[in-house]
């Protein structure tokens, strides 16, 4: 089994609601957030691109911020998600410099944050993540990628995608539909 | 007129001891607040419909065993949001937790010459209101007592002022937003186009939006069906000066220069008619007046438009063709905010006609009819027949206004010798007039001249200052609120219950119009035992109940009345004088307007300032949200957006903040940060709208970005409907050691 999630980046407005909705489901702290949006724009008036991006932790199959964790607060678990065990965490913040993402915070209770992909609290229980199942514009797809009928096995079948810094050979779990 | 002069109330109130008061009327929440099933992980869920804007989605508030409100979450059921709220409803929590919310009653006193605000109990306040109502309506009549108001408060306190004699009750969002499309539909059609709208845009092939920034508006249904439509492979055809995000998902973006839209739409009527590109049976059997339009139409060519709008004659004609080719399943949407130059109701009629040839009305893919459900009214004693109607404040104008027009009201409260119409008091709720209303001073000026300023809101907003007596009204998760009944494809009720008591000494709105309306001797008006009893009723007549409402939230009822399209050949009457949509409108014509849209040209930007062009962010619902924390920690401040070769200009860098002065030497109040970008034209400038709020109680709020309603002083009055067409104000920047221009309060 190995969680992933695909954004579509035609149909993303840029609203946020994955944002607030990450906030209210795990609880957090106003000022943080585990998910957040890119927007780029490209070209001269009045010949224009943008590309909107929610974006949070890539779930990589090979994470640095796992690597490099020095108490072992950071690991892979079900369906290859990375947590952080936040009474092993010592905020020592070695792997927020490692995440070539920018996917983590320093939590003000003392350990490091990110997103879970909401595993525990919802995925296990048969729900998707609370930001996929929030976005209005259907633009979120999460799933197995084992599973070739998931939802984000039969997206990334149907379109064409990428991946962010693909060259740090992170193999992120995040894929972006263009 | 009053002797001493209303001033602003900015800081902290007085403080007198004794706040509580027994509670009469509302047996509180409590009884409501255990579990009712649907629960997850430990959370109970209540059932409500979103406050924060007129969407109204359906959701559940789900609360923990303390009893904290954690999250709310769309109704599933719910046609207008599909189980999934939009950020501002998702972020709805925050309003209930503002820690600047409006606590106490406050009564203006004077204090060794020093207005200022004095906490007061609710038995104060509410004699201090009622008295002041009977001696100002037994000299001048009840219906000098307006209700300007925007939300489900208003219904209450509508009542409760029908009640007292007066139907003088107006809401902003006609003449300062959507009126021109309603008045353009209503005399094309017949009908209007409602909220939530009646666009079926899940099934267009083609959607045109003129200014309209869907996906930055996040009117919920809507946004969805955008991007149920983007899936399906619409074309979406923007027309906007800025490249928008709707801009950016669109098979053509048409930057076309501002405030020439009507000649574009104008020249895409003659283009669809010249070519024989429109739906000639639909035009044939439902439409009156096609050969004046063919007429008409005929000088309007894309080379014409071409010289008005900066946009290639073979893009109009190539649009055009896009519009044709998915017709009737097209949609050129009406829009929303419409109050632009003053001109706006014709512009409307234009998409009004345009969608008419193209054959969209009443088809899959266009509009559809929407219903609702027949929903009975709690039996109470017949309204007072009113002495004079609202509509006299402006007699003679505006005759084909079908609401009562706000800013007509704010003119005619200004005493004036041509006019004998005053009214002489306001009770504002939930609506910000500060900041809705355009031309401040007008405002101000009408609010001098009033007896009794009464606010009721949840936060201190800028109009509370003004108030002689401020009513603190709990959120909406607080409330038990009138059912809503909506017009959608299926007719749908929704309940709002309280998912918790209301905080401090915050009351709901039915029991402010209930305990203000017995003071005025209008008991016989409540007859209820409470909200429970009075909803209990009314839901028990279409076979429902309160019992089952607080179980589902969201009922569906069967449609009764007619399909949601037009059957092949089916006769129709269209309710306008000729039974027909009218491209060709008597009405316009009976009232002296044109009776086909006309091209007028507007006023462009002097040498040296920039169109102030204004919309709105997703994760805000104009000044309402602006101090909300969970979506200020989206969004704490707007930005002005500058084009590049301006910037350079002007060497504007950014990030850095800069105010900004109109037309009549008008300076912001507060600096705005400078944002470049390539996504907007050289001669406009962009803010989104409700920030610079100058109320300190407002901690979040205050200070943080401009306020465009106090630069739009150059308000375009359209003359067929009385909307007040708000962008034609141009601005320069002000830099620190420039003080040319008036300084506005601060
Ligand atoms: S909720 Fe959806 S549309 Fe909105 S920003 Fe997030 S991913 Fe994009
Ligand atoms: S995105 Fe960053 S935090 Fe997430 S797994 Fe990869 S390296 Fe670790
Ligand atoms: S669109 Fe958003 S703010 Fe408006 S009612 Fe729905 S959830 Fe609330």
């Amino acid at each position: 089994m190995r969680y992933a999630m695909a954004v579509d980046t035609k149909k993303c407005v840029g609203c946020s609601d994955c944002v607030v909705a990450c906030q209210t489901e795990n609880n957090v702290p106003i000022g943080y957030c585990r998910d957040w949006i890119v927007e780029v724009t490209d070209g001269t008036y009045p010949q224009l691109e943008i590309e909107i991006r929610s974006e949070r932790c890539n779930h990589c199959e090979n994470a640095p911020c796992v690597r490099c964790c020095p108490t072992g607060a950071s690991h892979y678990s079900d369906g290859g998600t990375v947590l952080v065990k936040k009474y092993h965490c010592i905020g020592c913040g070695a792997c927020i410099a490692s995440c070539p993402y920018d996917a983590r915070f320093p939590h003000p209770e003392g350990y490091v944050d990110k997103c879970t992909f909401c595993l525990d609290n919802r995925v296990k229980k048969g729900m998707d993540p609370a930001c996929v199942s929030v976005c209005p514009t259907k633009c979120l797809y999460f799933g197995d990628l084992d599973d070739p009928r998931s939802p984000v096995s039969q997206i990334l079948k149907k379109r064409k995608y990428k991946t962010l810094i693909p060259e740090a050979g992170t193999k992120p779990h995040l894929y972006f539909l263009i | 007129m009053k002797t001493s002069r209303r001033q602003f109330i900015k800081t902290s109130s007085l403080y007198a001891g004794g706040l509580a008061m027994a509670g009469s009327g509302l047996k509180a929440a409590s009884g409501l607040l255990k579990n009712l099933g649907g629960n997850v992980e430990g959370l109970s869920r209540t059932p409500t419909y979103c406050e924060i804007c007129f969407w109204q989605c359906a959701g559940w508030v789900y609360k923990d065993d303390d009893g904290r409100i954690q999250k709310i979450i769309g109704n599933d059921d719910d046609p207008h949001c599909n189980g999934r709220l939009c950020p501002r409803g998702t972020g709805g929590v925050g309003m209930y937790h503002d820690e600047d919310r409006l606590k106490t009653p406050l009564i203006r006193r004077t204090v060794d010459g020093k207005q200022v605000f004095e906490e007061a109990t609710w038995e104060e306040a509410l004699d201090f209101i009622a008295e002041k109502m009977k001696s100002v309506a037994a000299e001048f009549g009840p219906e000098c007592v307006v209700l300007f108001s925007h939300g489900s408060g208003g219904a209450h306190l509508g009542h409760m002022l029908k009640a007292f004699g007066s139907q003088s009750i107006s809401a902003p969002s006609f003449a300062q937003c959507r009126g021109p499309r309603e008045v353009a539909f209503l005399t094309t059609y017949g009908d209007i186009v409602y909220s939530p709208e009646r666009t079926d845009i899940r099934d267009s092939r083609c959607l045109v939006f003129i200014g309209y920034h869907l996906g930055e508006n996040m009117h919920n249904g809507q946004v969805q069906e955008m991007s149920d439509a983007i899936d399906k492979g619409a074309t979406i055809i923007t027309v906007d000066p800025r490249y928008s995000v709707a801009a950016s998902k669109s098979k053509y973006w048409l930057p076309i220069k501002p405030a020439t839209d009507l000649a574009l739409l104008l020249s895409w009527i003659h283009v669809l008619i010249e070519n024989g590109w429109y739906d000639k049976e639909y035009v044939e059997k439902y439409t009156f007046g096609f050969e004046q339009l063919r007429e008409h139409v005929k000088q309007y060519t894309p080379e014409w438009a071409y010289g008005i709008t900066t946009i290639d004659p073979n893009v109009i004609r190539r649009t055009a063709k896009e519009m044709y080719d998915a017709s009737p399943a097209v949609i050129v949407h009406p829009g929303r905010h419409t109050t632009w130059y003053g001109d706006d109701t014709q512009r409307l009629r234009a998409v009004a006609i345009l969608n008419a040839i193209l054959g969209s009305w009443g088809r899959r893919g266009g509009f559809y009819f929407p219903e609702r459900v027949q929903f009975p009214e709690y039996p109470t004693p017949a309204y007072p027949v009113p002495n004079r109607l609202p509509t006299e404040a402006y007699a003679g104008k505006y005759n084909l206004a079908n609401e009562v027009v706000s800013n007509g009201i704010c003119d005619a409260t200004i005493p004036s010798v041509d006019s004998d119409c005053n009214f002489k008091v306001w009770l504002v709720n939930g609506t910000n007039l500060m900041l809705a209303l355009p031309d401040q001073k007008k405002t101000l000026q009408a609010i001098q001249a009033l007896e009794l300023v009464v606010v009721i809101d949840t936060m201190p907003v800028e109009i509370t200052g003004y108030a002689d007596v401020v009513l603190p009204e709990c959120t909406f998760l607080e409330r038990y609120d009138m059912v809503r009944v909506s017009r959608h494809r299926e007719p749908t009720l929704a309940l709002r219950m309280p998912a918790t008591e209301p905080k401090y000494h915050s009351k709901p709105g039915d029991w402010i119009a209930r305990e203000l309306g017995i003071r005025l001797g209008l008991a016989a008006y409540f007859p209820w035992k409470d909200m429970e009893e009075h909803l209990d009723w009314q839901l028990k007549q279409v076979g429902s109940s309160l019992e089952e409402m607080k179980r589902i939230g969201v009922k569906k009822f069967p449609r009764q009345y007619d399909d949601l399209y037009l059957h092949e050949g089916e006769d129709f009457f269209f309710n306008t004088n000729t039974g027909k949509i009218e491209l060709y409108s008597t009405d316009m014509e009976e009232e002296g307007f044109p009776p086909l849209p006309v091209y007028t040209e507007h006023e462009q930007p002097p040498e040296g300032f920039y169109r102030l062009n204004y919309g709105r962010a997703p994760m805000h619902t104009f000044g309402r949200t602006a101090n909300n924390p969970n979506l200020t920690d989206l969004m704490d401040e707007n930005t002005l957006w500058v084009n590049p070769k301006v910037a350079n200009l002007w060497g504007l860098e950014n990030d850095q903040y800069i105010k900004l002065r109109n037309q009549d030497g008008i300076v912001s109040t507060f600096s705005i940060k400078v944002r470049i970008t390539e996504r907007i034209r050289w001669d406009s400038v962009y803010m989104v709208h409700g920030f610079g709020h100058d109320n300190k109680k407002l901690s979040r709020a205050h200070g943080r970005g401009i306020n465009d309603t106090e630069l739009i002083t150059n308000v375009k009055i359209d003359p067929v409907m009385g909307g007040t067409g708000m962008r034609s104000n141009f601005v320069t920047f002000v830099f620190e050691n420039d003080n040319a221009g008036e300084e506005v309060e601060a």
